[in-house]
């Protein structure tokens, strides 16, 4: 089980039997529109504030991945997500209507990983046969609390990111068809004393190093075995930076396989500035696009790493450096639904 | 680790930032000045333009045909803020248009939009000034110190 000291493996090999994406308007333009299973045309989903329509999105990620296999909502066990709004009320409410036991997480955009993570494990040991876990973000909602008004007239640098609209949520079953989730491993806080909160790629960069090296290191393996190494939303300069320090450190990890859900979502042109972020981010890429792609056969092992900055909007008034932290989980499916 | 002067960091860190340093993508400072002088110059030709309406159709001089003018200025803003334009111009045209009158009409206007959720009094009234309060405040303590200085050299100064 443990291996090293912060890496599961989990030899009971928890399947991801079912996934759900919802996405919002700026999603659906972007460059893969087809993954997601439900795109709304308008910010407000029918509601009538940000926050409301932040909880709809996460249920009806939820009702998606349950509807796909035909499972009713009685038959979680537990449901584990989070969000960025304060006390994480959109997830707590989503999980009101879902009725089921609820871990409230926070990773801040690396709670999508810290959820599968940990949904991996408690399947693992039998403590539960099915558990919901996902993480949503909106747009508006997040820029709300975290910076201006939405209609406020300021200029973006370009290191700033764009918060995705959209949840996604997954059911672990010990019991299923699809891909299994291998190992994980926990990540630590990491502190680079960064302090500009519109460049987060460079704050969270070393913290995703940090737990890929070392995911690499307990699981003794080359980072050859995986097909594709995700980041959750480093953007273009933490990308840069963090294979830059990879190479830096002697970790052979290319190009190719090396690549980011922040940069996946959009499209070229699209004014997102260094690329995507926000807790839906990691979720929506991976549950809907990679996952979509292990199907096909394209990716047959996979490591997601997603990346999170903790900070709040108090700690960067006073002055707070950004902690980060990045949670790294393994998916691999050798068949695929192609040959299989 | 919270201060974040460089002498108080590690020497770990340090050698990070400079590292994030050389990667990170710099605000085109020059270019964003262009636009700036652009788009904050347009504004003003159109207040101007404005100004120079009301001073030969209405009965206003240059003095009096201010207040009309910025009220003119500022009614557009809300409608370009409430359309979801303004934000949009800005990121194009930066401090252009954060310095003219509207920028400030937009931080009022797009404050009273964002908290209408939280209702009339709390929401709208509590936080419209959220980002101007602070204009406001400082504007009116700096005015207060120089008509200060200003009575100084004036009154006891002898000129």
């Amino acid at each position: 089980m443990l291996v090293g000291h912060r890496t599961w493996e989990f030899a009971n090999r928890p399947i991801i039997i079912s996934t759900g994406t919802v996405g919002g308007p700026f999603e659906a333009k972007g460059a893969i529109p087809d993954d997601f299973d439900l795109l709304h045309g308008d910010l407000w989903l029918n509601e009538d504030t940000y926050e409301k329509a932040h909880k709809v999105l996460m249920e009806e990620a939820c009702e998606r991945a349950l509807h796909k296999v035909g499972l009713k909502k009685e038959d979680i066990q537990f449901f584990m997500a989070g969000d960025l709004i304060n006390q994480m009320t959109p997830t707590s409410f989503a999980a009101e209507t879902l009725g089921s036991a609820y871990f409230g997480l926070f990773g801040a955009c690396s709670t999508s990983m810290e959820g599968l993570a940990l949904a991996a494990y408690i399947v693992n040991t039998k403590g539960a046969r099915y558990i919901m876990t996902g993480a949503s973000s909106h747009n508006t909602a997040v820029e709300k609390q975290f910076r201006f008004p939405t209609e406020y007239g300021t200029q973006k640098p370009p290191t700033a990111q764009w918060t995705v609209t959209g949840a996604g949520a997954a059911l672990v079953s010990d019991d299923g068809k699809g891909p299994a989730i291998t190992s994980a491993t926990i990540g630590r806080v990491v502190n680079m004393g960064m302090t500009d909160p519109n460049n987060m790629g460079g704050a969270m960069a070393p913290a995703a190093v940090d737990t890929i090296e070392t995911h690499l290191k307990e699981r003794n393996i080359k980072p050859s075995y995986y097909d594709v190494i995700a980041t959750g939303d480093l953007g273009h300069i933490g990308r840069e930076v963090s294979l830059d320090l990879f190479h830096k450190h002697g970790v052979e990890i290319t190009e190719e396989q090396y690549q980011d859900c922040g940069l996946m979502i959009y499209r070229e042109g699209q004014p997102v500035l260094a690329g995507a972020s926000g807790t839906a981010c990691s979720a929506v890429v991976t549950y809907g696009h990679l996952l979509n792609r292990m199907k096909k056969g394209e990716i047959k092992r996979m490591l997601v790493t997603a990346t999170g900055a903790l900070l709040s909007p108090l700690t960067v008034q006073q002055n707070e450096t950004i902690p980060c932290i990045a949670q790294a989980v393994s998916i691999e499916w050798d068949e695929g639904e192609a040959e299989s | 680790m919270a201060n974040n002067k460089k002498k108080n960091l590690t020497p770990v860190q340090q050698e990070y930032q400079t590292f994030e340093k050389q990667r990170e993508t710099n605000r085109p400072v020059f270019k964003n000045c262009v636009k700036a002088f652009l788009t904050g110059g347009t504004i003003c030709l159109i207040g101007q333009g404005i100004q120079t309406f009301y001073i030969y159709n209405f009965n206003f001089t240059e003095e009096t045909a201010g207040n009309p003018t910025i009220a003119t200025l500022i009614f557009l803003v809300l409608l370009l803020t409430g359309f979801g334009i303004y934000d949009r111009i800005a990121q194009f045209g930066g401090a252009g248009t954060a310095v003219p009158v509207t920028g400030f009409g937009n931080a009022v206007i797009s404050s009273a939009i964002e908290h209408r959720s939280e209702g009339l009094v709390l929401g709208v009234g509590g936080n419209m000034f959220k980002l101007a309060g602070s204009v406001l405040l400082f504007g009116t303590f700096s005015a207060f110190v120089v008509a200060i200085i200003k009575t100084i050299i004036t009154q006891w100064g002898g000129f």
